[in-house]
């Protein structure tokens, strides 16, 4: 009897959780993924906060797939207008209840409204590390490309790095294509490489170099041995080798 | 009749060519000529500007009042930086011309640093003018060199293309006029190495370049090999490489190369010899489909550093690019952010992996501070702000301002309609120190057009 009982109760249950499993799973699966999400991030589940935000109007940025400043204070003052801990990031609670607001203010469902923007599915910006453009990036890849293009990855990270000691030495023009286009600074430059459409390494090794990574220890100066011609170079203090590479002060 | 013909079609073919081969001949004339050109302008510029910086520090020397002596230095100062703009398209790169270059942006930079005073409160010192009256008499020496080189050149019609292929060659023994003038401009002002700039200027350099403040003892370079696997975490059949710094370096490190045989991959460190502390460290490799969020990449960097001995860092930036995560993580002592502390991460965004380390900036400056107290008070900081800010965030915080000396500071966070800004304002004397306006995302091009 006692066990019959149970069972009932037991199917009653799954019958339970399997109705109510469907809702609150398309809802999540609609919208976010469980990621919990916070500045800087980039992708899908971004361009779902910016377009919620901007549906119950606390964003008015683009709706560009990258969670930059505009998107931050956005967020904070919904946290802040809806009683939730203000703490910029995107976890369950907050999800739930941008799910909520953004639904009850509009007849249709959230996952309908909340991509509202379907053109904008697709990330339309990235981060790039401050003070440089994407062009500036591209410049420096294309450099690091035609000369260092055999070497490996720290290799290409250590080239675009003495392209950055440069800009930033008094010794040199001020600025990354000065530094790039000086006369007879780098080979590259002088025989036409420097044109050669760079791979995905090299731009990973200049973001790398542009965030601080700096593999030479500071040189100014880099000269394969096999290859160079100015007895002077050899004069410079030599700090290590990398690769083929001699770099130097 | 067909020798007739064949002797008719060669004669064309002749002529054809020729004509061909002399249009070439123009053609690489005609470039030739335009870079020369290019060369002979920043060159007569560069003369043109050794000659106005001259007068003008003259001019300034025989100034008095700040409503001329500020204006004036900052023409200076102008001046220095179209110079230094036009030493960088002369191709004396293979040249050692870096003393004339340094010592054009050092007046540069002590020009500016006088011409920003406020001059009634805090007048030209004594010293200040003495350093003015050398580098006028200096810059006057430069000057004449290259009048004297400018005159060779103007009456001998030197080319800048010879230059360039003298230097390229590597035959710099050969008589050069240029040449022989901008060595003779160098050795000219490597005497003037130690002009004293004042005290203005010697705050400038003052910059720990030799990680002297980092504690721990000497290790060998065994002992560097295992800190750098620990850090790797790489498994297999690896093999090590250590070597040493070379003998130009400002401080001792040992780098450790770390490949596995079987799959190539290869992760890449320098470490200080005093005390083992890891300088950089990349580990390369393809980062796969992206599987962890950003935030679960930043609880991985935190758990790292604490693992590592970083106790006091927290997080002060993150950024995802494509599959990786980077985190800027800042020493937080008692509530004060200490920026020139500063260690950066990058996490593989597909299993967590710690890819990369950069502590650099962190070992130049990492010391023993005793932080005061701050003689002003939030509230008195808040209306030093430009009254347009929406305030945000707000802490205390230590930064390095442009006279490189280490300050506290409160910090605000605000918005002025779109844009975010950052603003650090001296919480001993109130003075605006720092505005930064924070970078948002840029728009990709590819759709443009």
């Amino acid at each position: 009897m006692n066990k019959k009982i149970k069972l009932i109760k037991f199917i009653l249950m799954i019958a339970l959780v399997s109705t109510a499993l469907p809702f609150s799973q398309a809802d999540r699966v609609h919208a976010f993924s469980n990621q919990v999400i916070q500045q800087g991030a980039v992708g899908n589940d971004v361009i779902e906060l910016q377009s919620r935000l901007n549906y119950i109007g606390f964003y008015h940025g683009k709706i560009d797939g990258v969670f930059g400043w505009g998107t931050y204070w956005a967020l904070r003052n919904f946290q802040y207008e809806f009683g939730l801990p203000i703490d910029g990031l995107v976890g369950e609670s907050t999800k739930a209840k941008l799910l909520k607001t953004t639904k009850y203010n509009k007849g249709n469902t959230a996952g309908a409204n909340g991509t509202a923007n379907k053109t904008a599915k697709k990330a339309t910006a990235v981060n790039i590390p401050k003070g440089f453009s994407q062009n500036d990036i591209q410049l420096i890849a294309n450099a690091v490309h035609g000369e260092s293009r055999g070497e490996p990855y720290i290799g290409q990270v250590a080239v675009a790095a003495v392209i950055l000691n440069r800009v930033n030495s008094s010794s040199f023009p001020n600025t990354v294509s000065g530094v790039i286009f000086e006369p007879g600074a780098f080979t590259a430059v002088a025989d036409g490489q420097i044109w050669l459409t760079p791979n995905e390494t090299s731009k990973k090794a200049v973001i790398d170099a542009i965030n601080g990574w700096d593999p030479t220890g500071e040189a100014l100066y880099y000269f394969n041995p096999a290859t160079a011609t100015s007895s002077w170079i050899w004069s410079r203090p030599q700090i290590k080798k990398i690769g083929k590479h001699i770099f130097c002060k | 009749m067909i020798r007739g013909l064949l002797i008719g079609v060669l004669a064309l073919g002749v002529i054809g060519t020729g004509y061909w081969g002399y249009q070439e001949h123009q053609e690489k004339n005609a470039i030739l000529l335009n870079a020369e050109n290019n060369y002979q302008r920043a060159f007569h510029g560069l003369s043109y500007q050794m000659d106005l910086l001259h007068d003008k520090i003259g001019t300034t020397i025989a100034m008095n009042s700040r409503q001329s002596l500020s204006p004036s230095l900052a023409e200076v100062w102008r001046i220095t930086s179209e110079a230094h703009n036009d030493v960088g398209q002369l191709p004396l790169t293979l040249l050692p011309f870096n003393k004339t270059e340094e010592f054009l942006s050092n007046i540069g930079n002590f020009s500016y640093r006088t011409a920003i005073r406020d001059l009634d409160k805090e007048p030209l010192t004594d010293k200040e003018y003495n350093t003015l009256k050398v580098l006028y008499k200096q810059s006057g020496d430069i000057q004449n060199e290259l009048r004297k080189v400018q005159h060779m050149v103007l009456k001998n019609n030197l080319r800048w293309m010879d230059v360039e292929m003298a230097l390229a060659s590597g035959k710099e023994t050969t008589d050069n006029t240029i040449i022989d003038g901008f060595k003779t401009v160098e050795k000219t002002v490597t005497g003037f190495d130690e002009t004293d700039f004042g005290p203005t200027f010697s705050n400038m350099q003052k910059k720990d370049e030799n990680f002297k403040n980092v504690s721990g003892k000497t290790i060998s370079k065994s002992e560097a090999a295992a800190i750098a696997k620990k850090y790797m975490n790489m498994k297999g059949n690896l093999n090590v490489k250590v070597t040493e710094n070379g003998k130009g370096s400002d401080y001792g490190f040992y780098s450790v190369a770390v490949k596995n045989e079987k799959t190539g991959q290869e992760s890449s460190m320098d470490l200080t010899k005093k005390g083992g502390h890891p300088i950089w460290f990349i580990n390369h490799r393809d980062v796969k489909k992206q599987k962890l969020s950003l935030n679960d990449g930043m609880i991985k960097a935190q758990a790292f550093l604490k693992d590592t001995g970083y106790p006091d860092l927290e997080l002060f930036e993150s950024t995802q690019y494509d599959n990786v995560g980077v985190f800027n993580f800042v020493t937080n002592k008692n509530g004060v952010r200490i920026y020139p502390e500063a260690i950066k991460l990058k996490v593989a965004l597909d299993n967590g992996d710690i890819l990369g380390v950069s502590a650099e900036e962190y070992l130049k400056s990492v010391q023993k501070r005793n932080i005061g107290k701050p003689a002003i008070t939030l509230e008195q900081a808040r209306g030093k702000v430009n009254p347009n800010l929406k305030v945000m965030e707000d802490r205390k915080a230590i930064i390095v301002n442009d006279l490189n000396k280490e300050v506290l500071c409160y910090e605000f966070l605000g918005t002025i309609k779109n844009d975010t800004y950052r603003i650090f304002i001296n919480a001993e004397n109130g003075r605006e120190e720092e505005v930064e306006k924070l970078k948002d995302s840029e728009a990709v091009y590819e759709d443009v057009l």
